[in-house]
């Protein structure tokens, strides 16, 4: 299991901020060779991602690769010159079923080629349109590389000709379908970002919102809204010590040969027991606790 | 490697450098100005030449302003210039 709590786009043709990425402490870094890299900027950017994942050392923070579509001019060059430095997964912009499958493809011969193991190379849809969206299923089974989907909500609402709002009603759908699907496939399900990086109430309320609704991550557009998404996905020493509680009673029943037991008065059952064990993995990989 | 027209990558902004590629025919020329030229101008100049070893190419003019770019971003920055001389 990998913490997925934040993953922050960085602009892929701008030196000063990929050499400093790997200290802000998201747990996934995103190099952008599409949106944040203007149009005769493409090639320069491409080679500056690919000499960085050759030269940094990233360690302890997932590396993506946003690639420009495989339909557009750029997106084969992309694909071809950073799989072969091996970023951890390549974020597919507006991913649709078939742009996974070729993709995928062509990753598989660039691991024959340059021996890597077969499938290492991760994939991330992002899923911006409203084709995108009702097709996500589809979109998922078409690679076992497919380790989360990303919600991109400002193209999502562009293409469907209605308005962002700092509330984000309109996401609601969205963020419901991204969240039930993914977690029907057991991947993440990572959340849009928050576009107003001045308003840190608006951006812990919206984290919040998309939490509850079952995304378990949330992509940043700055370094600073990093901690305050983490607060939100991390859990809390109350869940903490709760999940701690049911699972020392949980080894008590066994002992005492108890099938099913109460704690507080409540019966404790399989989920409940799930979820305990989920929050005390999750407290562990965001060093929250030790033991 | 054979380059053909002038062509130029990267910026003047921090950790960035900026270089500009010219044919020329009396073989590999650099001019280099870097912010920190005293302490790392021959490791610059090093990396630009290595880079250009690499990529085959023997008559270049290199002009470099540097502003702190680290190794991975002068070879990024050369190359990219060098396949826009093409």
């Amino acid at each position: 299991m990998k913490l997925r709590r934040t993953m922050l786009f960085m602009p892929g043709n701008n030196p000063g901020m990929i050499q400093n990425a790997p200290i802000l402490g998201a747990d996934s870094i995103i190099l952008d060779l599409e949106d944040a890299v203007s149009l005769d900027e493409k090639d320069a950017a491409r080679l500056l991602v690919k000499n960085a994942l050759e030269t940094l050392d990233f360690t302890g923070c997932e590396v993506v690769v946003r690639i420009n579509s495989i339909k557009s001019d750029f997106g084969y060059d992309d694909l071809n010159v950073i799989a072969r430095v091996k970023p951890d997964a390549i974020l597919v912009p507006k991913a649709t079923e078939e742009d996974i499958e070729e993709i995928d493809e062509i990753l598989s011969t660039i691991e024959r080629e340059e021996k890597f193991k077969l499938g290492s190379i991760k994939l991330i849809p992002l899923v911006e349109t409203a084709l995108g969206l009702e097709n996500i299923r589809e979109t998922i089974l078409a690679s076992k590389r497919n380790i989360a989907v990303l919600l991109g909500a400002e193209d999502l609402t562009a293409d469907m000709g209605i308005k962002r709002t700092r509330e984000g009603n309109e996401i609601f759908y969205a963020r419901s379908k991204v969240a039930s699907v993914c977690r029907a496939f057991k991947i993440d399900a990572i959340d849009t970002p928050f576009a107003d990086v001045n308003d840190i109430e608006g951006l812990i309320e919206d984290t919040k919102r998309a939490k509850a609704i079952g995304m378990t991550g949330k992509a940043a557009i700055n370094p600073r809204q990093i901690d305050y998404i983490h607060d939100v996905f991390s859990p809390t020493m109350e869940e903490i010590m709760y999940a701690k509680r049911v699972l020392h009673a949980k080894e008590e029943a066994l002992r005492e040969g108890k099938g099913v037991f109460s704690l507080d008065g409540k019966m404790v059952d399989a989920p409940v027991i799930q979820r305990a064990e989920n929050i005390i993995m999750k407290a562990k990989l965001a060093g929250i606790i030790r033991e | 490697m054979k380059i053909v027209n002038p062509a130029k990558a990267g910026s003047l902004e921090s950790n960035d450098i900026f270089i500009m590629v010219f044919p020329n025919e009396k073989g590999i020329e650099i001019e280099l100005e870097s912010i920190v030229i005293k302490q790392f101008g021959k490791k610059i100049r090093k990396v630009i030449e290595d880079t250009l070893k690499e990529l085959e190419v023997e008559n270049v003019k290199v002009i470099a302003k540097d502003r702190g770019a680290l190794d991975y971003t002068i070879k990024a920055r050369v190359e990219t210039a060098i396949r826009r001389a093409m």
